[in-house]
């Protein structure tokens, strides 16, 4: 392994201007003549507007324009479209109520926008937007998503509120294996509203050039071709080809910048009206009321087991809570990324899945890091954990006896994946051995003594990334492909620009898909630059979310530099003055089978732009386009374990010791993704003991700032204990699997088992405050160890 | 109202509102964008710089507290040819992702290691409890820290 090739630890190239503050996000740009929007929000959770008042805000000084829904909608301006269709149990489509990018007639979430200020400082649209007066007609609105179904219609024709009534499996079957089962185990189960909230607040520029009728919008984009195409195919901003769409560096996603927002429509729409770059950035309490959030599920669970403990059925069914409208993807994080997931790691004979999409009157709720597959895992591990507890075997002893085998791959499951590879018991006894397992109940007493509860708790998750292939995600009802586009375009000094549809927001592609071009091509690491972000120098993407950007991005580089090594060779041979098939390629060089005339890649570049001596039927260049479609979803694996105290007299807990032992496939760079796994873990606590998007029961966000929504901190997390095991994923070229959301799937459970064993309680809803647990302790009678 | 504020070295007249603050001159008027906003409730700390010496949070100082100050910014501490000690070790302990806490959470580091005798894990992790992270976990922020306390000790 070379310092820099795949498998090193290479330090990030991006960090120079991160570390030195040359950073550019979005709010960093300035465009000059730019003027600045705040947008009007609703203060109500359901209301209609009935007049909307600018005279007072219009007379300000510098305020150029307040633009409300109906001047949007006058203007052609369509609306936002739900990027993926899920048919209901029936065969039906789901329904998918209009959401227009500004409201006009009601509103249905706090903070909805329905209007903007523009002005030519941010003071004075802040001032105007103060002096703008609607008056609201307030509505009932629906906001517990338990009651939902059977409260008042949010959106005229949508019954019960129900956005699909969706299914996965054999239900009858599934049921009579339950019946049949020796022992039954029900768990209702709470997965927590989450609310993102990357460090950098969304912000969004539109430019709009008269004279050429280009637009450009400047944005906080986790894949900038994605935005592009919906704002000009479905919201009808501008045609494809006058729509340039730039995601500079971007300051954390988590999948909340996935989606097309309402801003982003706006502040392009207002820049044409008004003829000046229009820039608009979210202050947090923004980003709390109206980024989409994450989870919000309700599940009821049962898990049959046969007298040896071997699981024959689970039937699971949940309320999924979508918000006020459906997001991007909305619809499929609760189903297809949810539904499928629930095998786990375990041969599970029988599994049958019912979802309920359910609209309510709070924000959209969308991907957030893991998207489903932290809801499927805690569904099945919880119930796991519960059913050791009950039948009275140890905990790993009972997922280790059910789990899927090496000899077992292909393995399909009940609800329609298809795993290609994985070894789940060599990641659990890593974990185990890591942990010291068995020393775990002498730390228990010894805990103990200092008055502290002491627990343990596994979490065995799966998950599939790189969502694919396209043919069978648009038949499920996926609105684009999922393949990946990439381009490697030798230069004629030899060095390489390489450019990709992924986009980064933290992820650090700019150097391990480095380590990936120069490792193939056998380029120094340094003369590969990996350009992103920007549809007016990228051909097309998809972006980046799902833990795809590697496996299916990288596996597109691949092929593109392998298109050029083909096509070097052809050169290489004809200059050499042999057949190709006479010419080797190692670390950079074509040499002659047999022989000692050799010439470097980057001869052979020069070559191509300068074609002296070359092939007569070969075009001059050296630059090759790839599209990679993945054959089937990567599927990483692995085993978190975490061991808990608890405070007997506050009920704080804390996280005391935490392992994740995580199967990726093969690693690029480990710093990296060790850095991966240790913030999907914090994010994975954050859910289990400290965050929770709650609202009122008039729909007020109770949670809206960072006094109320509490964000792990430094000292709320331990030093986490990392380890991989290696089975290359079987179908892309890099043996990769995708590591991005790994930690906030496996660590919700493995925490909330080792809290309810330390308090020996059988569920506790998350997040575990110090109030739940305190609680907790005083209503477990005897329970407390 | 005008204020005469030295930034990062070089001494500015500037032109503020009395309701102004640190951060709006350093990121509007001298397009130091280094230093970010991350809340609107002083909690992040991203928007952390020194003020005479002191860490504080931009958001929070008004521009007018800062007239006959000495501002340094994350622009102020190193170059990419010259790191400041702190900025290496957070290359090296890969203890950013997204980069954008990262200015304000170096900037309290420095102050951090500057002001304490001994620090160790449990230390820097209450030291850093008013910067927010969302990429790391911390755990590698906290790495680079102690790697520059231990340098210094």
């Amino acid at each position: 392994m070379s310092a820099t090739g795949i498998g090193a630890p290479v330090r990030r190239r991006e960090d120079g201007r991160f570390i030195t503050g040359a950073g550019q996000y979005t709010d960093d740009l300035h465009v000059e003549g730019q003027v600045y929007a705040v947008f009007l929000r609703s203060p109500y959770a359901r209301a209609r507007i009935t007049d909307i008042d600018a005279s007072h805000a219009l007379s300000g000084e510098g305020v150029l324009a307040v633009l409300t829904g109906d001047d949007m909608r006058a203007d052609g301006i369509g609306d936002i479209p739900c990027g993926w269709l899920v048919k209901q149990k029936d065969g039906s489509d789901m329904v998918s109520a209009p959401h227009p990018p500004l409201a006009h007639t009601f509103v249905n979430y706090v903070g909805e926008p329905y209007a903007l200020v523009v002005a030519k400082t941010q003071d004075a649209a802040r001032h105007a937007a103060e002096r703008v007066h609607t008056d609201f007609e307030e509505l009932q609105p629906v906001i517990d998503l338990a009651t939902a179904t059977d409260s008042v219609e949010i959106h005229e024709g949508v019954r019960h509120n129900l956005a699909y009534d969706w299914e996965l499996g054999d239900r009858t079957a599934t049921e009579q294996a339950l019946a049949d089962a020796a022992h039954v185990v029900r768990l209702d189960l709470v997965n927590n509203r989450l609310i993102p909230n990357a460090m950098e607040p969304r912000a969004a520029i539109g430019r709009y050039d008269a004279a050429t009728g280009e637009h450009t919008l400047y944005t906080t984009s986790q894949n900038p071709h994605l935005a592009r195409l919906i704002l000009s195919a479905f919201v009808g901003i501008a045609p494809e080809h006058k729509l340039r769409v730039v995601a500079p560096d971007v300051g954390g996603g988590f999948g909340s910048k996935i989606f097309v927002y309402a801003e982003e429509a706006a502040v392009l729409w207002a820049a044409r009206r008004l003829r000046c770059p229009v820039k608009w950035t979210a202050e947090r309490a923004e980003s709390f009321l109206a980024d989409a959030h994450g989870r919000d599920h309700l599940t009821h669970v049962e898990l049959g087991l046969n007298e040896h403990g071997r699981f024959v059925a689970l039937k699971v069914q949940t309320s999924a809570n979508l918000g006020a409208y459906l997001s991007t993807f909305a619809s499929s994080v609760p189903t297809y990324l949810y539904g499928t997931l629930l095998a786990g790691q375990y041969k599970t004979p029988n599994i049958y899945v019912e979802v309920h999409g359910v609209y309510t009157n709070t924000a959209p709720v969308d991907a957030y890091r893991g998207a489903g597959r932290p809801e499927a895992t805690y569904v099945v591990e919880r119930v796991v954990e519960v059913a050791a507890r009950e039948i009275g075997k140890d905990p790993a002893d009972l997922r280790r006896m059910n789990m899927i085998q090496p000899g077992d791959f292909p393995y399909e499951t009940p609800v329609a994946l298809t795993y290609d590879t994985g070894d789940y018991e060599k990641s659990l006894d890593r974990a185990l051995e890591l942990i010291d397992y068995a020393g775990f109940s002498a730390r228990r007493i010894e805990a103990r003594q200092r008055g502290c509860l002491r627990g343990i708790g596994m979490s065995c998750y799966i998950e599939a990334c790189g969502l694919a292939p396209s043919q069978l995600a648009i038949q499920l009802g996926a609105g684009v492909g999922l393949y990946e586009s990439g381009e490697v375009r030798m230069n004629p000094t030899g060095n390489v620009t390489v450019f990709t549809g992924t986009h980064s927001h933290g992820q650090g592609h700019e150097t391990t898909f480095a380590q990936v071009v120069s490792d193939r091509l056998g380029v120094p690491f340094e003369d590969v630059e990996v350009v992103h972000g920007d549809t007016g120098r990228v051909e097309f993407g998809l972006g980046t979310y799902g833990s795809r950007s590697l496996a299916v991005g990288g596996s597109a580089l691949v092929k593109a530099s392998d298109k050029v090594i083909a096509k070097a060779r052809i050169i290489a041979a004809h200059m050499m003055d042999v057949g190709a098939d006479d010419v080797t390629f190692d670390g950079g060089v074509f040499s002659v089978r047999d022989s000692n005339r050799s010439m470097t890649i980057q001869e052979v570049a020069f070559a191509a732009y300068v074609p002296s001596n070359y092939p007569l039927d070969l075009e001059p260049g050296l630059s090759e386009k790839a599209f990679y479609d993945p054959e089937n979803f990567t599927y990483p694996a692995g085993t978190h374990i975490a061991e808990v105290e608890i405070d007997a007299d506050t009920g704080v807990v804390r996280v005391v010791d935490f392992v994740a032992v995580d199967d990726f496939g093969h690693v690029i760079n480990p710093l990296i993704v060790e850095g991966q796994v240790h913030g999907g873990v914090a994010q994975g606590l954050g859910q289990a003991l400290l965050e929770h998007g709650r609202y009122d029961d008039y729909g007020q966000l109770l949670t809206g700032s960072y006094m109320d929504y509490c964000m792990p901190r430094a000292d709320d997390v331990p030093q986490f204990r990392v380890d991989t095991t290696t089975t290359p994923c079987t179908h892309n070229p890099l043996g990769v699997k995708g590591c991005g959301e790994a930690g906030a799937i496996g660590s919700p459970a493995a925490i909330m088992n080792a809290v309810t064993d330390a308090l020996g309680v059988r569920d506790l809803t998350m997040p575990a405050t110090s109030e739940k647990v305190w609680r907790a302790i005083r209503g477990a009678k005897g329970g407390i160890r | 109202m005008e204020i005469t504020v030295t930034v990062n070295g070089r001494s500015h007249r500037l032109d503020v509102s009395p309701n102004t603050l640190l951060v709006d001159i350093l990121r509007e008027q001298l397009r130091l964008t280094g230093t970010h906003v991350g809340c609107d409730t002083s909690q992040c700390g991203a928007c952390t710089v020194h003020l005479n010496g002191d860490a504080v949070k931009s958001c929070t100082v008004l521009a007018g507290q800062a007239d006959g100050a000495s501002v340094v910014t994350i622009e102020g501490i190193g170059a990419v040819d010259d790191l400041h000690p702190m900025q290496a070790a957070f290359r090296e302990h890969h203890a950013l992702q997204c980069g954008f806490c990262t200015p304000g959470m170096i900037m309290a580091a420095i102050d951090l290691v500057e002001k304490s005798d001994h620090l160790d894990d449990a230390a820097v992790r209450e030291g850093l409890e008013g910067n927010i992270c969302r990429c790391t976990g911390y755990h590698n922020i906290v790495n680079a820290v102690l790697s520059v306390a231990e340098a210094k000790a």
